[in-house]
């Protein structure tokens, strides 16, 4: 995987990028290739607003700004944000999302997109964000199109796809990915404690973690 | 937020009624509570900038959380499970309830002007 030249992920909330892709993210960044992240929203829309309570729904789209630029530092990701309104996605139109994903990866000539595989991404707006980037990098010509690999995040997504393409090991790079994911404050420490509180899930936080050790992806096959 | 204290919120609720007012409502129990629990449903609603206007606001007290009804000359506004409560600096009047691990579950919000985002 190294041989890339620049990698671009494309997400729709602040924190996708930690949970998701993050140790992946530090692994290139440690072989000299770039990351640049594609954030669609503010996560204007979160449910989590600290414990205690230090947000509100008015405050948390300039806290999760904040928690985004933290976490990218943490990460050396270069982070562009899109600028679109989260739990929305799913309502605008995919071509124009696509086009305008489009005019990033014109311009970055990026050799890797990472992004959600769309439907079978659980929250709406990740399965949105992944179909509009799987077009737009569709609409690549055939020598520049980047390699593309798509996040499966459902509980049974072994089942229903198979095996995954690229499974990549971060434990040697997980401190720099629990900082990152802690650095989103407002959200992280909600989803953690859900991880561990799941009945779907296996229960123990050490087994809850585990899950975030590996990071696979499916490679995306276009027809042409 | 603070605490809801009942005389403060009905205080602010009265200054807003017969204004046009940008109103934020919502609820929810988070897009991924099928995820982690399959027994669960996935619901929500919100509704940002409505322009309202309503002829009288009430808060109502619960033991641990209040009911806000806003009556409409043709309708109502009402919202269960508030708890919590701020005046922004933009004068914007948000009245919230969370659970236990502080995430969102209803908000009610009015503005003199569209809240941003």
């Amino acid at each position: 995987m190294y041989h890339h030249k620049h990698v671009v992920v494309i997400y729709p909330h602040p924190d996708d990028e930690s949970f998701g892709v993050a140790g992946t993210a530090t692994k290139f960044h440690q072989n000299g290739i770039p990351v640049t992240y594609l954030c669609g929203t503010l996560g204007e829309m979160g449910r989590n607003m600290g414990t205690p309570l230090f947000a509100n729904r008015e405050s948390l789209p300039e806290i999760r700004k904040k928690e985004l630029k933290d976490a990218c530092n943490i990460l050396h990701m270069d982070v562009k944000m899109l600028g679109y309104r989260d739990k929305t996605l799913e309502f605008e139109s995919t071509d124009e999302i696509a086009a305008h994903l489009l005019t990033y990866l014109e311009d970055i000539k990026p050799t890797l997109v990472i992004t959600h595989y769309p439907d079978y991404a659980v929250h709406p707006d990740h399965n949105a964000m992944g179909a509009a980037a799987v077009k737009a990098v569709g609409k690549m010509d055939n020598d520049v199109r980047p390699e593309l690999w798509v996040q499966a995040i459902t509980n049974d997504r072994h089942q229903t796809l198979g095996t995954p393409d690229v499974n990549i090991d971060t434990e040697d790079v997980f401190p720099t990915k629990m900082e990152a994911i802690k650095a989103h404050r407002s959200q992280a420490e909600g989803m953690l404690s859900r991880m561990r509180e799941s009945p779907d899930f296996i229960g123990e936080y050490e087994e809850a973690l585990k899950r975030l050790q590996f990071e696979e992806f499916y490679v995306w096959k276009f027809n042409d | 937020m603070k605490p809801i204290q009942i005389e403060n919120v009905q205080r602010e609720l009265d200054r807003f009624q017969n204004r046009d007012v940008y109103l934020h409502l919502e609820t929810t129990n988070g897009a991924y509570a099928k995820h982690f629990d399959k027994n669960a449903s996935n619901a929500g609603a919100f509704i940002r900038n409505a322009q309202v206007r309503f002829t009288r606001a009430k808060i109502v007290g619960g033991t641990d959380s209040y009911r806000v009804g806003l009556k409409m000359d043709i309708g109502w506004i009402y919202a269960e499970g508030l708890a919590d409560w701020e005046v922004t600096e933009e004068d914007q009047l948000l009245l919230a309830g969370h659970d236990a691990e502080g995430r969102l579950t209803v908000a009610l919000q009015i503005s003199e002007k569209p809240f941003r985002y």
